[in-house]
């Protein structure tokens, strides 16, 4: 058994929470949260799309940007594009691809808008979790929602859903983070990214938790959708 | 509950036919709605072997034996014979470009003015900028037709138009527009709304103006509450 400082169990996830109709202009949008990881999302489109030559005839296209906002961190982050935002824009909009069913709308955009308010480790799970939400919330035909975490490691053991505490522990085998994006009720996974070291039969084991994980997050998911009609509407 | 979804239903503008219709039910992308051979993928929905899937998140509906999907949020969706608002964006030499908030523009084709126009001053009929009222005549690959034929339809003067979400445009209009006759009636205002979410309000004055689009305002924002119509006369009262 391990022993995590949050004194959750290793299959345990962070407390989730999860909204959609936060941003009254946008066409869908959502907040997910876990633990003290919050990310918003918010979605346009479909839309024209400017510049012209990036239209595809054929279909629409999805466009990711994932901001991690400077007062996210307790260290101020400097404001604007990176790389390393580039690249989680990019892998997010791979991670929601497979779903998202935009041929009907060619030569259009559908944009998302990630924004990470506050950061705790695992924003980019976080950030697909709340974008799904939000691209279901827009209207946008998709085949299914994807729910998406990381496993970690404390030395041998794999714990599910890091904190930055748990992403930095080095000690042992080092620092691991393993985010897994997987298509809801399928056993098909959008997204695999490894940092740092771990054996393959490790891998099969993550992916046998995943399940259970991903489950968890797609009933809040779920619920988070299907509430918006009850009680006193969206506000 | 029931109330609300059946208002939500008729909302959408469809015929409630007699069939069943107590399976109502929000359903989110990638949800099975049900299984069986005795129903029918309708709008929004595909059959994967035996099961039928929603493809949309919104209000599953069963009509006889197909299965559809009434949409409950996201940008506007057009259909044809739709009402919509919209500014002209451009004149080409044949008509006037009308962006009614969807990604492809409304084109208006030049025969649709009521009078004869020189090419060259097409701009003294509807220039850019000017607020329309047209009906979607067609939906091709290419673009959306509109056309002027119809009670209302035409370039709106005077009068101011704001925004609502299109999502809750058949809430403003209510049951065979009981909601919308209400508001004219208590305000006095003339008030066209297209399905696209652009609503425009004209009155006497700028107060009945003003009052009108607060009480449209009202509604959107409890677009789930039931009983609806008598909200709206509660607040009249009092405003």
């Amino acid at each position: 058994m391990v022993k995590r400082i949050s004194g959750r169990k290793a299959d345990e996830l962070r407390e989730m929470t999860a909204k959609v109709g936060v941003i009254p202009n946008a066409d869908g949008s959502a907040i997910f949260s876990f633990g003290e990881t919050i990310a918003i999302a918010a979605v346009y489109g479909p839309r024209q799309l400017h510049p012209q030559h990036m239209q595809d005839p054929s279909s629409g296209i999805l466009r990711v940007n994932y901001d991690l906002l400077s007062f996210s961190v307790s260290d101020r982050k400097r404001p604007g594009p990176s790389r390393r935002s580039r690249e989680i824009s990019k892998v997010t909009e791979m991670a929601l691809k497979p779903v998202v069913d935009i041929s009907e709308f060619p030569n259009t955009v559908v944009d998302v808008q990630i924004y990470i308010i506050q950061a705790d480790a695992g924003t980019r799970t976080a950030g697909i979790n709340a974008a799904s939400m939000a691209l279901a919330h827009a209207g946008i035909p998709m085949k299914g929602l994807i729910s998406s975490f990381a496993i970690g490691k404390i030395d041998k053991d794999l714990i599910v859903d890091v904190d930055k505490y748990e992403e930095d522990y080095k000690e042992g085998e080092g620092a691991t983070d393993f985010p897994i994006a997987k298509i809801s009720g399928t056993e098909n996974y959008t997204l695999l990214q490894l940092d740092g070291k771990m054996q393959p039969e490790l891998v099969k084991k993550s992916l046998d938790m995943a399940d259970k994980a991903c489950e968890e997050i797609y009933e809040i998911q779920k619920s988070a959708l299907k509430e918006i009609i009850n009680g006193d509407g969206e506000k | 509950m029931k109330n609300e979804i059946n208002e939500a239903h008729e909302a959408a503008n469809e015929k409630v036919s007699g069939s069943n219709l107590e399976e109502r039910k929000i359903v989110i992308p990638g949800e099975v709605i049900t299984s069986g051979d005795d129903f029918l993928p309708g709008e929004w929905t595909f059959r994967e072997d035996d099961n039928i899937i929603a493809n949309r998140y919104g209000l599953a509906e069963q009509v006889g034996r197909v299965i559809k999907i009434i949409p409950l949020s996201g940008a506007f969706t057009p259909r044809r014979n739709n009402v919509v608002l919209g500014r002209v964006t451009d004149i080409t030499h044949n008509g006037w470009l009308i962006d009614i908030d969807y990604a492809n523009k409304g084109f208006l084709p030049v025969a649709e003015s009521p009078r004869y126009i020189n090419k060259h001053e097409m701009d003294q009929y509807l220039a850019i900028g000017d607020l329309v009222s047209g009906k979607i005549w067609s939906i091709s690959g290419r673009g959306i037709d509109l056309s002027f034929k119809g009670k209302g339809l035409g370039k709106l003067e005077e009068g101011f138009a704001f925004r609502i979400t299109p999502s809750r445009v058949p809430r403003i209009i209510g049951r065979e527009g009981s909601m919308i006759n209400l508001i004219k009636e208590k305000t006095g205002c003339n008030i066209s709304v297209g399905q696209n979410g652009w609503i425009w309000v004209k009155g006497e004055n700028i107060d009945s103006e003003i009052r009108a689009r607060k009480s449209i305002e009202f509604i959107a924002d409890k677009v789930y509450i039931g009983g609806l119509t008598e909200k709206m006369e509660e607040w009249f009262e009092k405003n």
